[in-house]
């Protein structure tokens, strides 16, 4: 069966629609067929316009939030106001103490950890282990690869390889998104998964991370959301 | 008699140059070197094989050959390129081929 490949983290201006529009044609025209866009919690007005370009370019549209919790409390109440809007919820783990509330939590579907801060990239195993037991996939932005050098981009590389290593040996998906705002710095899917070779991936693994893995995301999600659905393999046929 | 040198198996990359400003072979080449040599260093080009076969200025596409273990490494490369000559600009792979034939009918050219 031909691969689909989905962008979950295009990180378009929400207040310039043009833009917006041009950076999901560049995805739509490098092969992506799936492709989310992160939302502010409390607006719901772009996500329509949005809905509208992806339908016009032929391309899945994905809704997504980025949560910045400060603390584990703010994380819970923004799971309980955002869970059921939203079709994927990553969580930006700024803290620890965020970072293993996020991993435990079923609710929660990526972890994403600050890019150029690497002493708060708390994938290490005991997060592993959480993330194992949950739904939460690792997800990887491929852009700060491409605009960091240097000395940033070489730890940048080391960081990602150990934690990749530790979430492959704990059976955590690995996702890899391109997070760019620029539509020249979009990239295939094959390019992508080409980068995260660089990190760990290869082969089909680096493929999976750019298909399988947040596609899976995806179905499991809008599953749940249909009002169709009333447990994990329980879903109403009739009424 | 068993031969003692493996045949040389190479790879055939379509590139398309993504980018408003154009580019001249040199300067793409030079571009994509650079790339390579900050990715995998001056031992992983050496290993590359890269070469440039063709390339046309106006339609921003080319051809190059390299190993073909190589391929991923090159591609990698290729997908870091965010300048050339401090403009902005992307290289895209469009298509991989074993021969310069099959990649030109592929990439209907």
């Amino acid at each position: 069966m031909k691969r689909t490949y989905t962008d979950l983290h295009l990180c378009a201006n929400l207040n310039n629609l043009e833009q917006a529009s041009r950076l999901i044609d560049k995805a739509s025209q490098l092969g992506y067929s799936t492709v989310a866009v992160p939302m502010p919690k409390n607006v719901d007005v772009y996500m329509q316009s949005l809905r509208t370009v992806c339908r016009d370019l032929a391309v899945d549209f994905v809704t997504r939030v980025d949560l910045r919790p400060r603390n584990p409390d703010e994380l819970l109440r923004d799971l309980r106001k955002c869970r059921r809007r939203f079709e994927i919820i990553a969580v930006l783990c700024d803290s620890k103490p965020v970072a293993r509330q996020a991993a435990k939590d079923r609710r929660v579907d990526l972890l994403d950890f600050p890019q150029i801060d690497f002493r708060r990239r708390f994938f290490d195993l005991a997060e592993a282990e959480l993330a194992s037991q949950s739904l939460a996939c690792l997800e990887i932005d491929a852009g700060r690869l491409l605009t960091l050098e240097g000395a940033d981009r070489i730890r940048l590389l080391s960081s990602l390889r150990r934690e990749v290593a530790t979430a492959v040996d704990f059976h955590v998906p690995v996702i890899v998104s391109s997070g760019v705002s620029d539509p020249l710095l979009v990239r295939k899917p094959m390019e992508l998964a080409a980068l995260s070779s660089l990190f760990g991936p290869t082969g089909k693994l680096a493929l999976d991370a750019v298909s399988t893995n947040p596609a899976s995301i995806v179905t499991r999600n809008r599953e749940k959301l249909s009002p169709k659905f009333v447990a994990p393999g329980i879903k109403l046929v009739r009424e | 008699m068993k031969r003692l040198l493996k045949d040389v198996r190479r790879r055939y990359l379509a590139l398309h140059v993504d980018s408003v400003e154009s580019f001249s072979s040199g300067e793409l080449m030079s571009a994509v070197w650079n790339a390579v040599m900050k990715l995998y260093g001056e031992y992983g080009a050496s290993q590359a094989g890269l070469r440039l076969i063709s390339y046309e200025p106006q339609e921003r596409f080319g051809i190059v050959r390299v190993g073909h273990r190589n391929v991923d490494m090159v591609r990698a490369s290729l997908a870091s390129i965010t300048s050339i000559e401090s403009r902005p600009a992307t290289v895209h792979v469009l298509r991989v081929s074993g021969t310069i034939k099959a990649l030109k009918k592929k990439t209907d050219l």
